[in-house]
């Protein structure tokens, strides 16, 4: 490394420095790190760090790289799972996305994720990035990015700096995801005053491919080469690593740098043309995607999951930004990057793809024998670390939690103090007040804004309840997924609010057809140091892991975003769980809304008096209280498995899950989807189910749908029902022509009146 | 460093929705004085040695050749600039 | 019969217009944006996508690519060519078609399935439509506003050089609510719908019929096989 020429030192610090100058004040608070966690980065490499390491250790220990205070909950996705559950997972948590088998050779890959925070400061790059960065890290395992979804909480409608927040958001998940060719298949809006300093975007993505395709992030072939590609390094994301440049004897930078990451989704559609010709020509023993902690990340994670080591020359990265130090370089977030492993024979055969694509590239260095990763600026050492303690030994927290103070009161404050009307007139008002609200109305001007129909493979997508995409053309065999969250339900009761989530998600999935396989999940909190806080984390998780468990479908990746908070006042409890599901033949899928005349409505489930946490109870009386609607899981699997049997014998015609609304609600969207009106009556379930008007309409029961069935089929899907143990009603038979939903006893409601306060609600707030 | 600068700016008897939405959302914060904006692109060229006549006559060909739509845009200056 | 796809840097709907051309029964040919090569091919289309991100003006990079430059010098000799929303774009700025795109009036990208007439069925790939024919073809697009001087817009109306115009709404502020023209000749079409989403049952625009059961795209890709034959 030396030369003969004397080498003037460049004044970055150095590992010799570290030596040399072991006292040297270090602002390892400002980079987010506690006392003893510094002390442990001293005990591990024998003296101080040097500032590059310190930067290193400071990101990739934080809560967002590391899970420090979630990891002992995680965990219990990976404990709590049978064998049979791992039947179709090919890689599970901890990698960048999981993967699962679907059949025919095939697998796919999908994760959410959540970019919460720089959504609220820059909400059009924040929600961009998040779809970019989602996107990457499934194409780092190999696989063809096929789809997008999204998952999104604002504040309250009125507040003008929702309005602010609502334009940025989802235009930037319009230009990103449209401009990479993805089509969205679906996701969730919704308002609530809770989330007006702490917006959630939560971002999903799915990819497919061969089993053969399979990629792994890690460097195991000492001699391979370490190659970073993509957009050039610049200063993107590294707000709180500039204290260090003052650190350098050579302050060549400006001090102030921007903290929001800036994403191109054109930069990001060729390098994922460009990866999959990689993949594809066997050219890569192992690819990283460069998220949060950028280089640092990359290079730690490739060596550790590889159980080797890495050498690396941090001054051939190539910048867009000349005046960027070494910590810089190191902590930039800067988007559309990858990092290759590539074995030395096969580098000229690299380099032909890169050039093709017009994609930029340089040799950071190479895998070594030893358990270490160096990193030198020109001739000197400025890290040099076992990796294994950047990317996967980080502190592991066991921070206090303690039972809420307002929760027994919370709880006990359930509905039964509300006005509940007999009233037929106040009841459809209540219905088209709730219709039209803005968590219940048409979200058009969202979804109008993405792009559905590229790829040519979207079987169902918005407002359907889960989005499908075919992924075999030639046999149709295609995947569902569907993502709920109910932060209502989860604040009541965060256990019961996890396993609920699971159970919708798994129900939406169940309806259009499909079986569900694998789960992914994001869960948002408010801050870990928050004792509070934390019972509701720990809640949830046991919830969700318990209910999968239950439920036979593994965990198979996900993420969690802390800190949601502004000062003492937290988010509801948000976990977002997302559910995959296969289907043999797209073509057999089931839509979600009425399509022909005289088809009889049949409401599978029962129906308890359970309106705690429900929409009527928040958007119409403005109360939470009491606890969520229980949820039976046997139950949930028994209707799952009745729908996909009478789906295999083609006996319904659509189903829509009930959800927020109840079953109001649930009918007016089965009605509003292809404008077929309808004859209801309540009469029986409320005598079977021994309920007044109020509870019949809006109550939120679990494992509920609404189905319509053709004439010839009535006799067949009777008899499966009662086979299978799943109660089955008959409350109406659809009206192709009257243009009304009539609901004997209660209203006769125009559908052309319903619809046009249903799709105005949103043009009006944010149009 | 030694560069050209083209100016280029939307046709004045077409449409420019940008500049009209803008002008709008100045309106609404209260500059009612303006009675309109256009928006148009400022190009650089940048280049390593002195700048010929050759290089500003071949920028205003691709001026109008390719940086601009002459359907749609008006080229409005190529200049030279250090 | 042959029908080449070119594939430029931020291209996104060639594998779609492929499917289409092979659902038409003719065989795709991938073409790539640098190989002035067309390997023979009976037709050309330019798909949709965001070719060079949209940058510089839309389209604008992608007229000067070498395959472009080949096909432009094709069709002055007749060669079949379709140019889809992006592609429309590149062949308003290689001005084998008069005008300009612009950002859609609303100032969104809006994707919705659009309502048109088929004003000209004498060109090359509208030759199996009916005169006057009202289709469904999916938009997605956020620079779709057609422009043009009152001069041009005389002679294209003149000339019957509209091949499609928008229905019911106009979704993006075109004059004249132009959503598709041809040229003199009739062999080059440019629209800014997406036809290759409307050929695969099951997977095209909701029709009165069933849930995504339209179809409608599918005649541009089986009249040009028509040209083919006959030409």
């Amino acid at each position: 490394m030396l030369g003969k020429k004397k080498l003037e030192p460049s004044g970055v610090d150095t590992t010799a420095m570290a030596t040399t100058e072991p006292e040297k004040e270090q602002p390892w608070q400002e980079l987010g790190l506690k006392q003893d966690e510094y002390e442990e980065i001293k005990n591990i490499l024998g003296r101080r760090p040097t500032s590059s390491e310190l930067a290193m250790y400071s990101v990739m220990w934080s809560e967002h790289c590391s899970y420090k205070s979630s990891k002992i909950y995680l965990r219990q996705f990976g404990e709590k799972v049978t064998d049979e559950m791992k039947t179709h997972l090919m890689v599970g948590m901890g990698e960048n996305a999981g993967v699962v088998d679907i059949g025919e050779g095939l697998a796919v890959t999908f994760k959410v994720e959540s970019h919460n925070h720089p959504s609220y400061i820059e909400p059009f790059q924040g929600a961009a990035t998040g779809v970019g960065g989602i996107v990457r890290d499934i194409l780092s395992m190999g696989a063809r990015p096929i789809a997008v979804m999204d998952q999104l909480r604002f504040g309250a409608p009125g507040n003008t700096d929702t309005a602010r927040v609502v334009h940025g958001v989802v235009d930037g998940i319009s230009f990103y995801g449209n401009c990479l060719g993805l089509p969205n298949i679906g996701g969730e809006t919704v308002f609530d005053s809770v989330y007006q300093g702490n917006p959630l975007v939560n971002a999903l993505s799915i990819g497919s491919m061969k089993h053969e395709d399979l990629q792994l992030a890690k460097a195991s072939n000492p001699g391979d080469l370490v190659i970073l590609f993509g957009a050039r390094t610049g200063a993107d994301g590294i707000g709180g690593v500039s204290v260090l440049a003052s650190e350098t004897f050579e302050s060549t930078g400006p001090t102030k740098r921007p903290a929001v990451q800036v994403g191109d989704p054109f930069a990001e559609k060729v390098l994922i043309e460009c990866c999959l010709e990689l993949f594809h020509s066997g050219v890569v023993a192992g690819i990283q995607d460069l998220g949060g902690a950028g280089i640092s990340c990359a290079t730690s994670e490739l060596a550790s999951n590889g159980g080797k080591g890495m050498r690396v020359q941090l001054q051939n990265v190539l910048l867009r930004d000349s005046t960027l130090t070494p910590e810089e370089i190191l902590m930039s977030e800067s988007q559309e990057r990858m990092c290759a492993v590539v074995p030395k024979k096969k580098l000229k055969a690299f380099e032909e793809i890169v050039n093709k694509w017009e994609v930029e590239y340089s040799v950071l260095g190479d895998v070594i024998d030893e358990d270490r990763l160096y990193i030198n600026w020109g001739h000197e050492e400025i890290v040099n670390v076992p990796p294994r303690t950047v990317a996967h030994d980080g502190p592991v927290y066991e921070r206090p939690v303690t039972y809420p103070s307002y929760q027994a009161d919370l709880n006990a404050a359930n509905t039964s103090s509300l006005p509940r009307s007999e009233n037929p007139v106040e009841i459809a008002s209540q219905l088209l007040e709730l219709i039209a609200s803005p968590n219940q109305a048409d979200k058009s001007w969202i979804t109008a804004q993405y792009d559905k129909y590229v790829g040519g493979n979207t079987a169902l997508s918005m407002p359907d309840d889960s989005g499908m995409i075919r992924v075999s053309e030639e046999s149709g065999l295609g995947v569902a997924l569907a993502t709920d969250a109910n932060g209502k339900y989860a604040y009541l009761n965060p256990y019961e609010g996890a396993r609920l989530a699971l159970a919708e998600a798994y129900r939406n999935v169940a309806v259009t057809g499909a079986v569900p396989r694998a789960v992914t999940n994001c869960l948002n909190f408010g801050s870990p140091e928050n004792p509070e806080v934390m019972w509701q984390f720990k809640e949830a998780t046991a919830g969700l892991a318990d209910a999968c468990l239950e439920l036979g479908i593994p965990v198979t990746g996900g993420n969690v975003s802390f800190y949601n908070q502004s000062g003492d006042v937290a988010i509801y409890p948000t976990p977002v769980v997302g559910v995959l599901g296969v289907i043999d033949d797209v073509a057999r899928r089931i839509p979600s809304g009425w399509q022909d005349d005289g088809n009889n409505i049949y409401l599978l489930g029962e129906t308890f008096d359970e309106l705690d946490g429900s929409a009527w109870a928040k958007d119409i009386h403005d109360h939470l209280g009491g606890q969520p609607p229980k949820v039976d899981l046997a139950k949930e699997k028994l209707l799952a498995e009745l729908l996909h049997g009478a789906s295999i014998q083609g006996l319904i015609e659509s189903a829509h899950d009930l959800s927020e609304g109840g079953l109001g609600i649930a009918v007016l969207e089965a009605a509003l989807r292809f404008n077929i009106g309808a004859r209801i009556w309540l009469g029986d379930v409320q005598d079977r189910d021994n309920l007044d008007l109020t509870a019949a309409m809006f109550s939120e029961s679990q494992s509920r749908v609404l189905v319509t069935v053709g004439r010839e089929d009535d006799v067949k899907f009777q008899a499966l029902c009662e086979t299978r143990g799943v109660p089955c009603l008959r409350i109406g038979v659809t009206d192709a022509t009257s243009g009304l939903i009539e609901i004997k006893d209660v209203a006769d409601l125009k559908l052309d009146d319903i619809r046009s306060s249903w799709v105005s609600t949103m043009p009006e707030l944010f149009g | 460093m030694p560069k050209i600068i083209v100016e280029i700016m939307p046709k004045q008897d077409l449409l420019d929705p940008q500049g009209k939405a803008v002008a709008n959302a100045m309106h609404r914060a209260g500059n009612k004085e303006i009675t309109a904006v256009r928006i148009g692109k400022r190009i650089e060229l940048h280049f390593d040695r002195e700048i010929t006549e050759k290089d500003l006559a071949e920028a205003k060909e691709q001026a109008s050749a390719f940086l601009s739509n002459d359907v749609i845009e008006d080229v409005v200056s190529v200049t030279k600039a250090d | 019969m042959k029908i080449g796809v070119i594939t430029y840097p931020g291209t996104l709907d060639d594998r779609d217009a492929q499917r289409a051309i092979r659902l038409a029964g003719a065989e795709p040919v991938a073409l790539w944006h640098a190989d002035e090569n067309l390997k023979k091919v009976d037709a050309v289309v330019l798909p949709g996508g965001f070719s060079y991100g949209d940058y510089l003006r839309c389209g604008a990079i992608a007229a000067k690519a070498p395959a472009t430059k080949e096909v432009i010098r094709l069709a002055g000799q007749g060669l079949p060519v379709l140019g889809i929303c992006n592609g429309f774009q590149i062949l308003v700025e290689s001005h084998l078609l008069p005008g300009g795109l612009i950002r859609n009036e609303n100032q969104h990208f809006v994707c919705r399935d659009q309502k048109l007439k088929v004003e000209n069925n004498q060109t090359a790939w509208t030759s199996l439509f009916e005169k006057d024919e009202e289709i469904l073809i999916p938009l997605k697009n956020g620079e779709g506003g057609y422009i043009a001087t009152d001069e041009t817009l005389k002679m294209l109306e003149g000339e019957n050089r509209i091949a499609f115009r928008y229905v019911e709404t106009n979704p993006n502020g075109s004059m004249n609510d132009i959503a598709g023209l041809t040229n003199e000749r009739g062999n080059v079409v440019g629209l800014m719908p997406h036809p290759e989403h409307a050929v695969e049952p099951g997977f095209g625009p909701d029709t009165s019929i069933a849930m995504k059961s339209g179809i409608d795209g599918l005649k541009f890709f089986q009249s040009v096989l028509q040209q083919v034959v006959n030409a």
